[in-house]
């Protein structure tokens, strides 16, 4: 295997991580609206956002990828591709976060809910100032694991045709006739950025456990 | 936008096919996963400081990698090394590596949740190592390990769809290929999330209950 195809890879792992972070990002805004929905306790906002958290959990990711790939379309949006890519794993990731933070929300002291209400925080202001930051410290942990289990899972959107690392090995090595080289190096970058990953967490929930609740 | 999901209805039967394939390929990749990966998980924890460095890398790679890559590397990286395979030994093997990896590292995890204090208690009533794997361990962790087991399970039944890549004739290989045909791919989709939607919600229905049962014999935190 030459040292051009190896930069190819390199190159096609920035569009995989370009696609994970953003997908990670509009699937935290998501999440913390279902999670909105979910605290509510009015069954018209939390029954939605139970289906969804379902479903989205329930149904594998390559066939939510094919299901939003042709469903778009029939609806009248054509869309390109990638759209549909990121719009797939930001729901799915959506689902499993709104899932992890709800055990953080659970575990948010209820004193300090009550305390923010005798200080006169309103339920909104109580909601983003002191439920959001505590739930979201106490899932930290998940939620890496969580970034690990999108980039892991971005290499199914090869199967709508965006070139990402996977698709960029599965061209090569039908192309060089190189498949056992071509596919350990694309195992091996995404093996280097999960552990980058984990090691930012780690990182960084060490910086947070100084300031405890 | 014209929803006609009778045109797949039609196809039960082979619709049926592809699930029976799934169920199988499914059932088949947590026996292999739970067998091999309660072996690597024991070889770890009682085989020593080199086995338990080889057998952890080894898990850690299968972890940190995608599964597709992994069937990839085995379905396209295979003849080239001898290893020529049809898709549905393919799939099973990759599923059960796969899985034996996971399942290693929720029964490790068990192990050191057993109190040590336990082990000890085995060891001054004169058990032999073996017994106190046998008749301590091994019941205490089955407590431990059942909720991340199931939910392992679930997350199999998933990554089993990536399968239908190698055209392993299981339910979503199936299903899309029946709504090609039939120029119904919406509703065949669609269809073959609920048919998956159904049976997650069915298995976590299941192991909650074991969960349940189980959790009554469930052993002090001392």
């Amino acid at each position: 295997m030459t040292f051009k195809i190896f930069t190819l890879l390199l190159q096609a792992a920035v569009s995989t991580i370009g696609i994970s972070l953003v997908s990670i990002a509009i699937g935290f805004v998501i999440a913390i609206l279902l999670s909105a929905a979910n605290l509510s306790g009015k069954a018209i906002y939390s029954a939605p956002a139970r289906v969804f958290v379902s479903f989205f959990r329930g149904v594998p990711l390559l066939v939510q990828l094919l299901l939003i790939y042709t469903l778009l379309p029939a609806i009248g949006l054509n869309v390109p591709s990638i759209v549909a890519a990121i719009v797939g794993l930001s729901l799915c990731t959506a689902a499993y976060q709104a899932e992890n933070l709800r055990g953080g929300f659970a575990s948010v002291p209820k004193g300090l809910i009550e305390a923010a209400e005798v200080t006169g925080l309103s339920p909104r202001q109580t909601f983003f100032r002191i439920r959001v930051p505590i739930a979201l410290r106490l899932t930290l942990p998940a939620l890496v694991n969580e970034a690990i289990m999108i980039l892991k899972s971005s290499s199914l959107v090869s199967v709508v045709g965006i070139i990402e690392l996977t698709k960029m090995a599965q061209d090569l090595a039908s192309s060089t006739y190189l498949p056992i080289p071509i596919f350990l190096s694309a195992g091996l970058i995404y093996l280097v950025i999960c552990s980058v990953i984990a090691l930012i967490g780690r990182y960084a929930e060490r910086r947070l456990a100084r300031t405890s609740i | 936008m014209i929803f006609n999901p009778e045109v797949i209805i039609e196809k039960l039967p082979e619709l049926a096919n592809g699930l029976l394939v799934t169920i199988l390929l499914w059932v088949a990749g947590i026996a292999g996963g739970v067998v091999l990966g309660f072996l690597v998980a024991t070889a770890r924890r009682f085989g020593g400081f080199v086995t338990n460095a080889v057998l952890g890398s080894i898990v850690e790679v299968l972890r940190g990698t995608p599964f597709l890559i992994q069937i990839f590397l085995l379905y396209y990286g295979g003849p080239f090394v001898g290893l020529m395979l049809d898709p549905i030994p393919c799939g099973l093997i990759g599923l059960m590596v796969y899985s034996a990896a996971c399942y290693s590292e929720i029964f490790r995890a068990g192990f050191g949740a057993v109190p040590a204090g336990h082990v000890e208690a085995a060891g001054c009533l004169g058990m032999t190592r073996l017994q106190t794997i046998r008749r301590i361990q091994i019941p205490e962790m089955a407590v431990i390990v059942l909720p991340p087991a199931v939910n392992l399970s679930v997350i199999l039944l998933k990554e089993s769809a990536v399968l239908s890549i190698i055209t392993v004739p299981e339910l979503t290989a199936t299903v899309s290929a029946i709504g090609s045909q039939q120029y119904a791919y919406l509703e065949a989709i669609f269809i073959l999330a609920v048919v998956y939607w159904v049976l997650v919600e069915l298995t976590d229905r299941i192991g909650r209950l074991a969960e349940y049962r189980l959790s009554r014999l469930r052993f002090s935190k001392a």
